[in-house]
Order: structure tokens, then sequence, then C-alpha cells
């Protein structure tokens, strides 16, 4: 029999004691587990890996409100911006790509954010060096959606399924009688594209209400660029002349539930929540971000930044707090183990008396009261690491209904490999006073019963 | 193996601060292979005599040869050592560890020699003394005979070369005494193993070829 074996027995011998103290150790590690690994994926979700713009365009407002609600859709957006300054930020040569994103609508099942944008979104990668793989076909006519993997399982749609929006919320919100035909299924991101509906930009603009009226269009366009404001003949002329270029007609005499009756609207009437911007030259994004912010139209944004900024002044410092707190309540358990182990050692003399008259060694019976500190605090760490990820596991769609966060539920924080090594320290500590006692038992005066 | 005393002297603190003598031997022996029993009555030395052979305690003075080798000399982790090793101790109140099974307490006798603890010698052991059915029983699960056989399976564990029991016989009831004192016997005569046994009980040490009273060669000063 091995020192660990005859440690294991005598904790068996006591064994409620003993599992109650392992078990303190358990709970410690696994709200320390817990916390690292929510963190963790906190740290992830609001970080470059989840993004590959250089720069979020969007109305002037909190840097913070524009970044949420574009890339994690978990707040209102902050206002629209004219179609034509998009079209704008697409000729402009210091750009790679810009992509338009019109945002406001939810599905009627799940209340899924939709997002409207155009087919080059999927054509570049959603987060550094990970390119959307889609299941099903082509994201090119109007009405064509793409859904996000959580919303394929939780609504069990598939390729083929129709969606209709809903503006103001699922339950009490404006249905719009337009339908969009899931044409393909995003595969899972560890994102907020998997909680997300993506329809045509085309489509988006067809819909009753998506379209501003022509004279209150033309007038916010013109108020955005500080244009000289139309006089009523002006105006009068150039609704007229757009009507003509584009075949405009009064839509209140039929209805808009068809495909097949598209109406193309001329660029003054749309519009777009942001634009992601993807820079030429790593010194355009802060130089585009610099001049906007000086200007009045809107502003650009490093998505990183302002997470960054939450991260470090709100979730950091709490995060750390937390981490005190759990480590204090494993202190706190390694002293349980120190008085549990201590106590039994009175009611042990004999015991290890009777070891060492069988011929063991000072050494190995403080080895084997060391061993079973040891396996009292490593074994609670084991069983706290699970307990921690099933916590995290359990949590998940619960956090994930209330934030809108996605949690990988399998997330590891490398910090939980420090864990063993410092319990081993902790159990170390704890057990080398009962160690002692057992290493200075007087064999002869303990077997006496003295 | 043989053992010699020589002028082994060992004494106790007396709470007063004083020293109380326990043992003050001048010379005892005992050949390999011989069985003796030292008759002496109760706090007349005994058991500390048999510690201090084992190497559990150490003497004040003299020497104490066991196969040959002073242990008196000796550092503590060498008698221990020599203890795990060569000498097996049948102790009065059995002293087997309640937290593990017959056989465990004879493969924990055979754990800290150094070697490989043997089940399925432990097992014939236990055979031997009768307990084949309680393998698996925690001593709280046997009688006070079963456990005194299972102590004495424990000493002879580590294919002792000394055995040594002190009243082996005392806490057990009548009917199951002879039955101890047979075992132990037998299996030291069977593996050569040297026995010195001692008891206050005459009824015991009449069965003995060699009594030694205590007392005609302990004189503690």
């Amino acid at each position: 029999m091995n020192i660990a074996t005859i440690a294991w027995k005598n904790l068996c011998q006591r064994s409620l004691a003993s599992s109650l103290t392992a078990l303190s150790v358990a709970l410690g590690v696994m709200l320390m587990v817990a916390v690292l690994v929510i963190y963790g994926i906190l740290q992830s979700t609001f970080s470059q890996r989840t993004i590959n713009y250089d720069l979020i365009v969007g109305a002037k407002g909190d840097p913070l409100q524009l970044v949420l609600s574009t890339v994690y859709h978990i707040s209102p957006p902050i206002e629209n911006l004219p179609y034509r300054y998009y079209l704008d930020w697409k000729k402009d040569k210091r750009i790679e790509a810009a992509i338009p994103l019109a945002m406001g609508d939810v599905t009627q099942e799940g209340s899924f954010p939709i997002v409207g944008t155009i087919p080059e979104f999927f054509e570049i990668d959603y987060a550094p060096k990970r390119k959307f793989l889609i299941k099903g076909g082509a994201f090119r006519r109007p009405f064509d959606a793409y859904i996000g993997s959580r919303v394929a399982i939780q609504n069990g749609w598939a390729v083929g399924a129709t969606l209709k929006l809903v503006h103001g919320g699922a339950e009490t919100g404006h249905v719009h009688n337009e339908e969009f035909t899931v044409v393909g299924i995003l595969a899972p991101t560890g994102t907020p594209h998997d909680k997300t509906v993506y329809v045509n930009l085309e489509g988006f603009y067809q819909i009753e209400g998506h379209d501003k009226p022509l004279n209150e269009a033309i007038t916010r366009e013109r108020e955005f660029y500080r244009e000289t404001p139309l006089t009523e003949l002006e105006m009068a002329a150039e609704i007229t002349r757009l009507q003509a270029q584009f075949g405009m007609h009064d839509h209140g005499g039929h209805d808009h539930g068809g495909h097949d009756h598209l109406h193309e609207l001329p660029p003054v009437q749309k519009q777009v929540t942001a634009v992601l911007l993807l820079c030429k030259g790593l010194t355009v994004g802060p130089l585009i971000a610099g001049d906007l912010k000086k200007g009045y139209q809107a502003q650009a944004v490093n998505p990183i930044f302002p997470m960054q900024k939450l991260m470090d002044q709100f979730l950091r410092p709490a995060t750390d707090l937390l981490l005190v707190l759990t480590i204090l309540i494993i202190i706190v358990s390694g002293i349980g183990i120190f008085v549990s182990i201590y106590n039994s050692m009175a009611a042990r003399r004999r015991e290890i008396a009777i070891m060492r008259a069988l011929g063991a060694q000072r050494l190995t019976v403080f080895a084997i009261i060391l061993a079973e500190s040891i396996i009292l605090c490593v074994g609670g760490g084991v069983f706290g690491l699970i307990f921690g990820h099933g916590l995290v596991f359990a949590a998940a769609p619960l956090v994930e209904s209330y934030t809108g966060l996605i949690v990988n539920p399998r997330a590891f924080d490398p910090q939980e490999l420090i864990l063993f090594p410092a319990l081993l320290v902790l159990a170390a500590l704890v057990g080398i006073l009962p160690g002692l006692t057992a290493y200075r038992t007087d064999v002869a005066e303990s077997l006496s019963g003295n | 193996m043989s053992l010699e005393l020589r002028n082994v002297m060992k004494s106790y603190s007396e709470p007063n601060g004083g020293r109380l003598p326990v043992l003050n031997v001048k010379e005892f022996k005992l050949a390999t292979g011989e069985q003796a029993v030292l008759l002496g009555s109760s706090g007349g030395g005994k058991t500390t005599l048999l510690n201090v052979i084992a190497g559990i305690t150490a003497a004040d003075s003299g020497a104490v040869f066991v196969g040959g080798t002073d242990i008196v000399r000796m550092p503590e982790a060498a008698r221990d050592r020599l203890r795990a090793e060569r000498i097996g101790y049948v102790f009065q109140a059995f002293h087997l560890l309640p937290a593990f099974s017959a056989l465990e307490n004879v493969l924990l006798g055979m754990s800290f020699g150094g070697k490989r603890p043997d089940r399925s010698r432990a097992i014939k052991l236990l055979d031997r003394v009768g307990l084949s059915h309680r393998l698996h029983h925690k001593p709280a699960q046997m009688s006070v005979g079963e456990q005194q056989r299972a102590s004495v399976a424990r000493a002879l564990a580590n294919t002792p070369r000394l055995l040594l029991a002190d009243e082996p016989t005392a806490s057990v009831d009548a009917a199951n005494q002879k039955t101890v004192l047979d075992l132990i016997r037998d299996s030291c005569r069977e593996n050569h193993v040297s026995l010195l046994l001692v008891t206050h009980a005459p009824e015991i040490a009449c069965q003995f070829d060699r009594v030694e009273t205590l007392s005609d060669f302990n004189k503690p000063v």
C-alpha cells in the first residue's frame, strides 16, 4: 500500500468530514472558474477576434452605443444616415470596402435582430482569418435572407423557410407584410452573427415604411449635407423628376405582399444605420475618425476602443473584485481543511503510532498527512472545475437570452491552469502543521494509551 | 535472528522532574529460532523491554544486538527500517488500523519494508490464521479473537526474523487463548523465527521450554 492509498483510506474513514471539506474547496474553485470563463468570453466577444472592420461610421452620439448596436445588436441604433453618405464612402479611394447596414427590425419568432446588408458583406472575413461559411445558396435576390446558426436551431428554420420583419418588438410591434426567404444558414461563428438574420438591403428598402416620403427624404438629406433647402416649387420639381426617373407611383392602390412587384427607390429615400469600413493602410482609420470627429455629420469609431474602455473601466475591476473574493473563499476552505485534519490528529495519534510501530518512518507519516491534505484540496479543485464549467454551461442560455451575448459553454480560460499548482501550494501549507504533529508522535506513549 | 542485550538501561521522566528507572538489564540472549517467554508483573517493564528491542523506544544506554547489529547506536530511521524489514510485533491490544480491512492491515505490515506488498502472501497468512472468510472485514466487524489472529498475521507479514509478542492473549477469552498461542508458536517454528513473548500469566509461560522471570535479570536502580 502506498502513501496515497493509505491517505485515501484515512479520508474515507472520515468520509462525511472529508466530503464537506472538499466541497468547500470545490465551491470556491467553481466560483473562480465561472468568473474566469465568463470574463474570458466577454473579453473575446468584445475584442478584435469578433470583428474585422477598421471603422464603424454612424450618426453622431455615444460611440459605445454605435458599437453595441452595430456589432452586438444589444443597443438601439442611434439614428440613420443618408444612403448617399454610404455611396460617398464607397467611392472614397482610401477605403478598401464599405458595407452598409440597416437595422431596427426583429423577427416575429424569437425576436432576433434583422440587419439589411449587401452580398459583399459575406465575402469579407467576419473576424481576422475567419470566413463566413454558408450552407445554402447565394444572397442575391431582394427578398433573400441568411440566418445565423442559433436562429436556425432556436426557430427550427431551414433553407426555404420564410420570415417577416417586425418593427418595435416581436410581440407588440408592427408586422410588415413582406416575406423574406431563407436561402442560407451561417455556420456557427461564436459571435453575434449566430443570432442575427441578414436580409438583402434591396428587399429591406421594399418594405412599406422603410422608404421615407420623398419630400421628407430630400429635406433630410439636404440638411445632412448642409445644402440650401429647396423652395416649394423646387421641391415639387425634384419630386416629379425623381418619380419620372424611377417610375414611381402611388403606393396606396395595392398590397405589398408579393415579391414580383419591386419598386426601384431613388437613393434619397434610402437610409443606412451604419457603414462598416475596411481601410487601405493602418493610418487611414485614425485619420478618418479624427476628421469626422471635427465634422458635424457623423462619427467613425474603431469598434475595439469603446469596448476595451468599457472592459477596463467597469468589467475588469468588477472581475478582479470577484476573483479576489473567490480566492478568499478558497483560502477559507483551505483553513477548513487545516482545522479538519488538525482536529483529527488527536484522535489519530494511536493510528499514527501503529504505523510507526510497523516500521513507517517519521517522514512517511508526515507524507501521509500531507497527502490527505493534497487529496482534499486537489480533489475539491477537480470537482470545482467540473462544477464551474457546468455552471457556465447551464447558465449560457439564460445569459444569452438576457444580454444577447453569445456564451460558448465549452470555453476554457488559460488562467485555470494556475489553479492546480496553487491548490497544491495551499494543500502543502495547510497540511504542514498536522503533518508535523504526526511526525512528532511519541510511539510508545501513544500505543500505551497515554 | 539472534538477540542480545547488554547493560541496557531505560528510564522515564516523572512529573516531579525526577527519573523513573524501568530497565536495567545486564545481559539477555535469545538464539536464532529459539522461543522464550518472559514472565513479569504489571508495570515491571515488559512492554518497555520489547519496545527497546523493536527500536520503538531508544535505550538510554547499553547495547541491543538484533541479528548482530547494535540498534542503540543506530539512527532512528535505520531502526524503523530494521523493524519494518525484520521484526514482527504482536500487540496486547491488537492495534489494527480501523480504516483498513484485515487484508489491508496485513498488507500494511508489508508496506514499510521497502518491498512491494504481496497480496497473495497476505491472503495465505490470513488463511493460515483462519481468517480467509474475513479478508475484507474491518476490525469493528471482527470478534476479539479474530482481531488478535489478524494482528498475528500482520506481525508475520514482513517475514520477520524476530517476533515480539506483548501479552498476546491478555485481551482474548480463554477459549481463544490457546488458539492464538499455538498459532504464534507454530508460525514461528515453521519459519525458524525467534520468538520472545512477555506475559504476566504463569499458565501461558508454562507452555514454553524456556521461561525467564523478568525480575531475575532486570534490576532497575
